[in-house]
């Protein structure tokens, strides 16, 4: 479809010049439709991470077709990237919290971005978020005061306050034990879901394939099987 | 989990498309929100903060103490000059400073005298002698100034009240700021009355004290009618003075007999008025020795000491935080938002380390003040001129500490 969040064609990436090139993603073909739960698997070093950072507007294209929520990435400026990044909702492997804020002002961070809302507005959605993430009562402690689970979902509600049109994801359960990767799996697809917004998530974790709509396999940088 | 995404579902706009567009950033915004991180960060990490705010106060006191004592030193060193209260001064040009005056000839005192817009021309006496300590005996250099103490033309405090006094023979006046290695004159003066001291090869009688202040070039000074000079300055000419002081009548203007005395008067004395006297002597002291250069270097040694240490603060604590800055790029933050963080993270601590630096320079300023007898103390310019300096340094050290932000790629953020 012609407005589907993500739209890849033809999209090819080395890594190096000349005889030290070395070709991480071969003619990508790849689409993400709205609302959709997308998982992306595969081996390391089979291009999945990069590909990751270029929908997210990350690393600048080298060949191909990317359109990103609208946006054709190919040849984008930087200030256009940045732009389409406050569109987006990030969220890491690692946390990556601000240690000297709180929760609340760490979401908050995600807002202060773009001037759309006051300050107080801000806290309040902040606010918001955390609840629906489970952390109301958690609102103004430190990351540092949080267990791994507690903060990977402060990330998804900074990840989701903004109202992205998309989220990227990688291994957001990598650091995280069992029982709470899969509580952090399951809440992203939900508020995603009750929120149409599509999810592109990098994951080797077996145990989290559930909560996906479609599974992608990438295999040295082409995109191989599809489920 | 059901329950809270049913929770979710309930809330206002949860399904609503994102927002599109840039809202127009006010200039607020613009710098405060970054400023407002810069300053969560720092006072985050307290120990780090205080390394920080200790090492640019340590930079403002080493600058205020140095600029303190050049500013000290010039005004010492003209303190004798500024003392003095006539319009015009004659002087031979080769004199370079007060302390080792060339003479010039008695006589243009009374060719000055032919301008009708002169009321008095007072030769000045200057030389020094050794001062033979009453308690230990020990010598030392003081400055003698030799003049017509009846004439007015010298107001130095004091002088007034002892004006008929130094009329005797052997009297001279004692300068009560003089350092303390010549004895407490003050005290003694009180106790006994006037008391005898050797100056030069002569024993001569304090009869009263005056107010000049040491300079870097005398230690002390003594005041005395031109016949007692004479009696101490055995084989001194007295149709040679060093100075001429000339107090014009009330209401003359003083630039043009300032012109008037020039055409009168032979090339071989310089037309000075007091400020121009005063610029004189200071501009000995700067150029004519290294000391103006000394406390210059040193100024500049203290911003660049405080400078590496902001830029060690300010780079370690970017270094510390590069995921977290690399995942603010990554939602959205541009470079140059980062820069301000780093820039308003350099001013806070210009500002938070410049404020005690202030009031330390101000209690250092007494302390070393009435240690070394030298005018030190705060003025609103220096203040400004160092507050400045600090201000430079620390963003200095920001936008170097920046390019350090390069290093912070959002694309490292997925590994």
């Amino acid at each position: 479809m012609l407005n589907d969040p993500i739209r890849i064609e033809a999209l090819n990436y080395a890594y190096g010049e000349g005889e030290l090139r070395r070709p991480v993603l071969r003619d990508v073909k790849l689409q993400v439709g709205i609302g959709e739960v997308l998982l992306l698997t595969g081996p390391s070093g089979s291009g999945k991470t990069t590909l990751l950072t270029l929908i997210g507007a990350l690393r600048a294209m080298q060949e191909g077709s990317c359109q990103v929520l609208g946006q054709e990435l190919f040849g984008a400026s930087e200030r256009a990237r940045v732009s389409l990044r406050q569109r987006i909702g990030f969220i890491f492997q690692n946390h990556n919290l601000l240690g000297a804020l709180t929760a609340r002002q760490n979401v908050a961070m995600a807002l202060e971005v773009t001037a759309h809302y006051p300050e107080t507005e801000r806290l309040a959605r902040a606010g918001e978020m955390l609840a629906a993430v489970g952390l109301a009562d958690h609102a103004d402690r430190l990351p540092a005061k949080l267990s791994g689970g507690q903060r990977q979902r402060v990330a998804i509600a900074r990840a989701l306050v903004g109202k992205p049109g998309l989220v990227l994801a990688d291994e957001p359960t990598a650091a995280l034990d069992k029982v709470s990767g899969a509580e952090v799996a399951h809440l992203l697809r939900d508020l995603a879901k009750s929120r149409g917004v599509p999810i592109l998530m990098v994951t080797h974790d077996p145990r989290i394939l559930d909560i996906a709509d479609r599974v992608v396999s990438m295999e040295d940088g082409r995109i191989v099987e599809k489920m | 989990m059901n329950a809270l995404t049913d929770n979710l579902r309930a809330l206002p706009g949860a399904s609503a498309p994102a927002p599109q567009g840039k809202g127009s950033v006010s200039l607020l915004d613009w710098f405060l929100l970054p400023a407002r991180l810069a300053a969560r960060q720092l006072f985050f990490e307290r120990a780090r903060l205080f390394s920080a705010i200790a090492g640019v106060m340590f930079a403002a006191v080493l600058v205020f103490m140095q600029l303190g004592f050049r500013a000290a030193l010039f005004d010492s060193a003209t303190r004798l000059y500024a003392a003095m209260q006539a319009e015009l001064f004659l002087m031979n040009p080769l004199t370079m400073a007060s302390f080792r005056p060339e003479a010039m000839p008695r006589i243009r005192a009374h060719q000055a005298l032919a301008l009708p817009e002169v009321a008095q021309a007072v030769p000045v006496y200057l030389t020094q002698a050794a001062w033979r300590s009453p308690e230990t005996g020990a010598k030392r250099a003081i400055q003698l100034i030799g003049f017509d103490v009846e004439a007015g033309a010298m107001r130095f405090e004091g002088l007034d009240n002892i004006s008929d006094a130094l009329r005797q023979v052997d009297a001279v006046g004692f300068d009560v700021r003089s350092r303390p290695e010549f004895g407490d004159v003050a005290k003694k003066l009180a106790e006994a009355g006037p008391f005898e001291v050797q100056i030069g090869n002569r024993m001569m009688r304090i009869v009263g004290t005056v107010e000049i202040g040491p300079s870097f070039g005398a230690d002390g000074n003594l005041v005395m009618s031109e016949v007692n000079f004479r009696r101490v300055v055995r084989g001194r000419d007295p149709a040679n003075v060093d100075l001429i002081a000339i107090r014009l009548v009330p209401g003359a203007d003083i630039q043009a007999a300032k012109a008037r005395l020039k055409a009168l008067l032979p090339g071989d004395v310089l037309v000075l008025t007091q400020p121009e006297l005063v610029a004189h002597e200071r501009h000995y002291w700067e150029t004519a020795t290294a000391i103006g250069f000394i406390f210059g270097f040193g100024s500049i040694m203290g911003l660049i000491v405080g400078m590496v240490i902001v830029y060690q603060i300010l780079f370690s604590d970017i270094a510390n935080h590069l995921r977290e800055y690399a995942t603010m790029k990554a939602i959205g933050y541009s470079n140059f938002y980062l820069a301000r963080v780093v820039m308003a993270s350099a001013l806070i601590l210009a500002v938070l380390g410049f404020v005690p630096g202030f009031l330390v320079s101000i209690w250092m300023y007494d302390f070393v003040g009435a240690a070394t007898f030298l005018p030190l103390g705060m003025t609103l310019d220096r203040g400004v001129t160092v507050f400045l300096m600090i201000f430079g340094m620390c963003a200095l050290a920001g936008l170097l500490a920046m390019r350090k932000l390069r290093d912070a790629n959002p694309a490292d953020m997925f590994a």
